[in-house]
């Protein structure tokens, strides 16, 4: 059976940042991604991140993944599996893959899973209609493919994807009709949010969809105001006519390998579902493997960057890799608690509390 | 429809034509590109019927919503495979059929 030193699982921010930081050490990475290219949800980010330099801070998105590409392709030590899904991790550390039509099988020392995360769904009458796409959906359409997904949309959401989508649509000459948002107030930064204001997109705090109309694909949406409990007000419907409803409602953490490899997890809302318990190694209660990014919590990709350097340096920092690791890695938790300071990042950090083992 | 300008993304480069067969009618789409995208450029919408219509939902090859009939094989995720010269591209009812399968 094929073996590796580190298995990576996920080749978007975290994990690319793992394979670089453990190879880095000299340690011998694999790097799965189950996608045709590396990158992640960063190939689609088309707008600058925020942070500080060492976090690709000014960068656009589509151009961190392609610095980090260039990294990865010229260290001899990682090698890149791509167009390649992990099926399994099984309890005795085998993990068993789809490689193009072929399946494989590998043993690795130390398992990084940094599988990301999945978006999630609204419950509304119709929400299975055509047209009612989630935001990640809309990014990877224009920003990756060059197609527009309709004309005019209505975008449920006003935390940063809702508000930066739709401001992405706009830069794709598409039309947003509104933005709402049942919290009373926006979630998202108020950069982002008068950006979008100022282009004349309405934002209705307070606001719920409670159909898609439409038979075989949409054709607009009734909304409606929403009291403090979130229950619809009556008499406060309004028709809007889109043919695009999409929806930036938040992702869930991708944990199936991860409860395969029988690690503890717990139900954290404010890191999006269930996410499992982790030292400060980033080590999951399943001896030898980690996690990183969205897998771990939802965050952002700044973060998932810094988590996947801190996995990538201890896993080959318990292989017996390097020197001087545990400074290197003070540095990246400092990084850490930096990207973290703020209102969302004490929200982070106080979910974060409950799953330290 | 195809985003000709664009303030940031410069690179949308020209790519290779070609053409497909969906639902018996000739289309064109770029090669290469996810069947999906093609089909949106095309106005097509409606990927399959479930009971009821089913589209384009995640575009990363998580849900399972686009499954299409692609070259005769069901349960394509078509919003991850990438279009070829002369495929031929059905909407697919409920689970799908597998060529020489049990009825």
């Amino acid at each position: 059976m094929l073996h590796t030193e580190i298995a990576i699982i996920g080749g978007g921010p975290a994990g690319m940042c793992a394979a670089i930081a453990a190879a880095n050490q000299g340690a011998r990475v694999t790097l799965f991604d189950r996608g045709k290219r590396l990158g992640g949800q960063l190939v689609k980010q088309t707008h600058r991140f925020f942070g500080s330099e060492k976090e690709y801070a000014g960068i656009r998105g589509i151009d961190i993944a392609k610095i980090l590409y260039e990294e990865i392709e010229k260290n001899k030590l990682i090698d890149v599996k791509l167009d390649t899904t992990v099926l399994a991790i099984y309890s005795d550390g085998v993990i068993s893959y789809e490689e193009g039509k072929s399946y494989k099988r590998m043993t690795s020392e130390k398992t990084i899973i940094a599988a990301g995360a999945a978006e999630k769904m609204l419950l509304f009458e119709n929400n299975d209609l055509p047209g009612v796409y989630g935001a990640g959906a809309v990014q990877t359409l224009m920003n990756e493919h060059g197609i527009v997904p309709g004309n005019n949309v209505l975008m449920i959401g006003a935390g940063n994807i809702g508000l930066i989508v739709s401001y992405q649509l706009m830069q794709a000459g598409v039309k947003v009709a509104a933005i709402i948002d049942a919290a009373p107030k926006v979630g998202g930064y108020l950069v982002h949010a008068s950006k979008v204001r100022r282009l004349g997109v309405p934002i209705l705090t307070s606001h719920t969809i409670k159909t898609a109309l439409g038979n075989e694909t949409v054709e607009g949406a009734v909304i409606c105001e929403v009291d403090d409990k979130f229950n619809p007000i009556p008499n406060t419907d309004q028709t809007i006519d889109v043919d695009i409803i999409c929806l930036a409602v938040g992702l869930s953490p991708q944990g199936e390998l991860l409860r395969q490899t029988g690690c503890e997890v717990k139900y954290v809302p404010s890191l999006g579902g269930f996410v499992p318990l982790r030292d400060e190694n980033l080590q999951t209660t399943t001896n030898g493997v980690y996690v990183a990014g969205d897998s771990a919590e939802v965050e952002e990709a700044s973060s998932a960057m810094v988590e996947g350097t801190i996995a990538g340096l201890s896993a080959a920092e318990a292989l017996g890799y390097g020197t001087n690791i545990v400074a290197i890695k003070e540095g990246f938790k400092n990084d850490l608690d930096v990207l973290r300071s703020g209102a969302v990042g004490e929200k982070i950090k106080s979910g974060l509390k409950l799953l330290s083992c | 429809m195809r985003i000709k300008k664009h303030p940031v993304l410069s690179s949308i480069v020209e790519k290779t034509e070609v053409e497909f067969i969906f639902e018996g009618k000739m289309l064109k789409g770029y090669e290469g590109e996810p069947i999906a995208a093609a089909l949106h450029e095309n106005g097509v919408r409606v990927l399959r019927h479930d009971h009821r219509p089913r589209g384009f939902f995640c575009a990363i090859g998580n849900c399972s919503s686009c499954l299409m009939e692609v070259n005769g094989e069901p349960n394509v995720r078509v919003c991850v495979e990438e279009l070829r010269d002369g495929m031929v591209i059905n909407m697919q009812e409920g689970k799908g059929k597998l060529k020489g399968g049990e009825e």
